[in-house]
């Protein structure tokens, strides 16, 4: 008689922390494979391309400097979505969080008139509360009204978006800026130090890589943290160990939307010392930050490492568009299948699959 | 004649693991056309997941399921169908927002291309409804409702599919006596009329009362079949627990002590804003354990949630210590060092992906000596961990095991040594032996007759009326959230007690 091949799925209790390495390491390879009939559409050979990219965006100097520089902002608001996931909020709304970080970062830089040692540490600080206040609306209507924080968040995306518009076109548009939808550039000492030669404004990077170790410990050795895991594992029992839902959710969403806020203030007082068009200011770090997050398996030090990734993968879109005169939109692509099957492949860590011969 | 002619179903050797267990150990199992046939054995003895093997809701790891002399293979319900066996499950697969024939009609090929028909579904429906003494209104609304006709439908769903074959699972935990009688006329109906039907309880006057032979499981295995005329309870009892049931635990008398709970005249509401506890009166005094008898749903859950704090009265007040709590959140309650058993030990009593470690904490983790300024103390809580592990023999590789993987006996004992290191004044236990083993069953309730010792007062609330009977000092029985009466245990009857669960309120209790 002759047999087929069937299979088994059974319930796998724990997943090994090598068993989440290796599935998600199978599902980002995955991902470059299906990238790869992309740039073949194209007629260019993938390896080809992906030689490219790795020696453009890790190869030199310049390029390594690029790749840092964009891994900030994915490193800020990365860290702050871990926190926000872990207790089940659905944060998608980090980009308007690094935008109204921005906005009000640059109100201080522009009107505030602040001596100049306090200006930056002020909008530092403008910054948190900007992308925090942003953050707790969503998290209010969640708890008070039961709104969805999926929806409202991404709406609040599209408020934050067309807000800077108007600022630019409006009230803030610079008498300096000869017609462009910029503000005026900010003065001197709202700027960020960066390296020599790049433009890697490293205090927010030292500040990312703190606030990743920070968060690291607030996760696993607080009680707040406690609380966080406890609601994201299992809200019925915190509601019956007395833990406060509103209390957990105004924490988790001032962390998330702060440190975004932050990423906003990076981009604007390190790289462009002005606030212009919001497509200018943040490429979407926002969104590439929840799959930063997610393929960090919601732990604030692996981002550090998955930021990086995508850091690479961002910049590797400048070197095809120079390079090889393919479109920059290319790396969302990148990044939709990398979520795409780092989601798929969850059922590897859920259910044990084996393959028997049956007849 | 081939032997297998005459039996409606037949189960060799099925065996299904998962893991950490062997749900079910290599069973053989012949069921006869047109009886009714009992599968007893407590709770995790595998018969629902022997029954899901059946139903095409498992696969099994091995054996064989032969259908009227045939072999299949059932890869799913559909498939079940498809060789006429239905099963009503004990949480019933209803859609609330849709009406009986929806529901009925719910995963059928009905009607012509993308539009129902309804009309002739409302004949066939009806037709069945008359045929069996299944009244039912086509058009209602699942959640309009009660859980005795939801399960009728759930019967017609059956029926209109044409099963040959019936699975029962635990059909009468949430029906009232009355309830049940008109059941087990339907079910004696339907055999009349050449169906099989598998009957899964664990509740031996159901067997004794409805089944034509029975099957015995204990721990994943057949113990024995016979038919029921020529067995008895007490032989039943001892097979499906393996040993003789101890049916009065050692229970000293003890002196009643001081008031510690008071409720007085309280209404609540449930969970869909319909009154759910009403004008509800009583005292609960420390060394005293009592027990709340009442068939599920009738304001046990919202008792048990008031009285610790998850919900708000709409009217009365509770008194515990003399000192008003109505109001208290459940934090505050935890804090007056009332300690709560929940019901759903894995959804309300542990969080499951966190360590024994962890789960010791959950309501203990902000203070000293657990957690200092911000930061927790991991040593004082693996000290903690490992004293409680050896006190309440918490079986475990070791205390950073997740809770998840713990069998429900020993999720219990986590939650109870949570619950009662801090030697409460109130326990609210709901459920506290469901599911469980019998040596787990026993260890609980040797705790909380410990607890009672000590002087602690104990609100028991279970569905297991023998538990109720053999553990309480007095006995409220509660009816549609009203008390029906308080019973001094001692002299209680079965009798009497089913019949205030019924609705019947007790002599001298005034309205």
């Amino acid at each position: 008689m002759k047999g087929h091949l069937g299979f088994k799925i059974e319930r796998r209790p724990v997943a090994s922390g090598r068993l989440v390495f290796f599935v998600s390491l199978l599902a980002i390879i995955a991902a470059f494979v299906m990238a790869g009939v992309f740039f073949r559409i194209y007629g260019v050979s993938p390896i080809h391309a992906y030689q490219l990219i790795l020696r453009g965006s890790l190869g030199s100097r310049f390029g390594l400097a690029e790749t840092v520089r964009r891994m900030i902002p994915l490193l800020l608001c990365g860290v702050g979505l871990t926190i926000a996931f872990r207790a089940l909020f659905w944060n998608i709304g980090a980009e308007g969080q690094l935008l109204m970080g921005a906005v009000a970062a640059a109100g201080i830089a522009l009107f505030s008139g602040l001596p100049d040692p306090l200006l930056l540490p002020a909008m530092f600080i403008g910054g948190f509360l900007g992308g925090a206040a942003w953050g707790l609306i969503p998290a209010v209507l969640k708890v008070v009204l039961g709104l969805n924080d999926v929806i409202t968040t991404l709406m609040m995306n599209y408020i934050a978006i067309y807000f800077v518009e108007w600022l630019i076109h409006g009230p803030w548009k610079g008498p300096t800026a000869r017609g462009f939808a910029y503000s005026d550039t900010f003065p001197p000492a709202a700027w960020l130090p960066t390296i020599y030669g790049t433009r890697i404004h490293w205090p927010t990077l030292v500040l990312g890589l703190v606030l990743a170790i920070v968060m690291y410990i607030m996760v696993t050795r607080t009680r707040s943290g406690f609380e966080v895991r406890v609601i994201g594992e299992n809200p019925d029992a915190a509601r019956f160990a007395g833990i406060s839902q509103l209390k957990t959710t105004l924490l988790v969403m001032l962390i998330s939307g702060g440190f975004a806020g932050l990423a906003g203030v990076g981009e604007i007082a390190g790289i462009h010392m002005r606030l212009l068009g919001p497509a200018n200011i943040s490429m979407g770090y926002g969104y590439t930050a929840i799959i930063v997050a997610w393929l960090a398996r919601r732990n604030p030090l692996a981002v550090i490492v998955t930021s990086i990734l995508f850091a690479v993968i961002m910049t590797g879109g400048d070197v095809i568009k120079v390079s090889l005169g393919l479109p920059f939109q290319l790396i969302n692509v990148f990044n939709g299948l990398i979520l795409f099957f780092l989601i798929g492949s969850e059922i590897f860590l859920r259910y044990k699959v084996s393959f028997l011969l049956r007849r | 004649m081939d032997n297998s002619k005459g039996y409606a179903i037949e189960l060799r050797g099925i065996v299904k693991r998962f893991p950490g267990v062997v749900a079910n150990d290599g069973i053989d199992l012949k069921v006869r056309r047109g009886e009714i046939h009992c599968l007893l054995g407590e709770n995790g003895a595998g018969k629902t997941t022997l029954m899901r093997v059946l139903y095409g809701l498992y696969r099994p790891d091995e054996g064989e399921i032969i259908l009227n002399g045939q072999s299949v293979q059932i890869t799913s319900p559909r498939i079940a169908l498809n060789h006429h066996v239905g099963m009503v499950h004990q949480h019933f697969r209803l859609v609330p927002t849709l009406s009986v024939e929806e529901n009925i009609v719910l995963g059928l090929d009905e009607g012509t291309g993308p539009f129902m028909n309804f009309r002739k579904t409302r004949k066939k429906v009806s037709a069945i409804a008359n045929q069996y003494g299944l009244p039912v209104e086509p058009q209602t609304k699942i959640w309009q409702l009660g859980v005795g006709q939801q399960q009728r439908v759930e019967i017609l769903k059956a029926l209109y599919r044409e099963v040959d074959i019936l699975i029962m699972d635990e059909p009468t935990s949430v029906l009232t006596p009355h309830e049940v009688e008109q059941l087990f006329a339907t079910l004696r109906t339907l055999v009349d009329d050449g169906l099989t039907i598998i009957f899964i309880t664990h509740k031996l006057d159901e067997v004794m009362q409805v089944s034509d032979r029975v099957t015995v499981l204990r721990k994943g295995k057949v113990v024995t079949t016979f038919p029921t005329t020529e067995t008895d309870k007490p032989t039943l009892a001892r097979l499906m627990v393996g040993r003789e049931v101890i049916f009065r635990l050692e229970k000293k008398r003890m002196e009643r002590r001081d008031k510690i709970l008071e409720v007085n005249d309280l209404y609540a509401l449930n969970e869909r804003r319909l009154p759910a506890i009403r004008k509800m009166s009583f005292e609960l005094f420390g060394g005293e354990i009592l027990g709340v008898a009442g068939v599920s749903g009738n304001g046990q859950h919202e008792l048990s949630e008031v009285l610790t704090g998850l919900r708000k009265p709409t009217k009365g007040k509770v008194f515990l210590k003399k000192k008003e709590v109505t109001n208290c959140s459940a934090r505050e309650m935890n804090d007056l060092n009332v300690a709560h058993i929940p019901a759903e030990r894995m959804r309300m009593g542990i969080v499951p992906a966190l360590s024994i470690r962890e789960n010791l904490i959950l309501k203990k983790y902000r203070c000293s000596p657990f957690c200092h300024r911000e930061f927790l103390d991991k040593k004082e809580i693996e000290e903690n961990a490992n004293r409680a592990m050896s006190n309440y023999r918490i079986a475990a590789p070791s205390c950073e095991t997740p809770a998840k993987l713990l069998s429900g006996g020993n999720i219990q004992k986590v939650i109870l040594a949570r619950e009662l290191s801090e030697n409460p004044c109130l326990i609210v236990a709901v459920h506290p032996t469901y599911g469980l083993d019998i040596g787990a069953t026993e260890h609980v309730r040797q705790v909380l007759l410990a607890q009672r010792e000590r002087g602690a007062a104990t609100l028991l609330i279970s569905e297991d009326l023998e538990e109720i009977m053999t553990m309480s000092d007095r006995i409220l029985v509660l009816f549609n959230g009203e008390v029906m009466g308080i019973l001094d245990a001692e002299s209680a009857g079965i009798e009497e007690i089913s019949l205030m669960m019924a609705g019947t309120r007790h002599k001298g209790e005034k309205l």
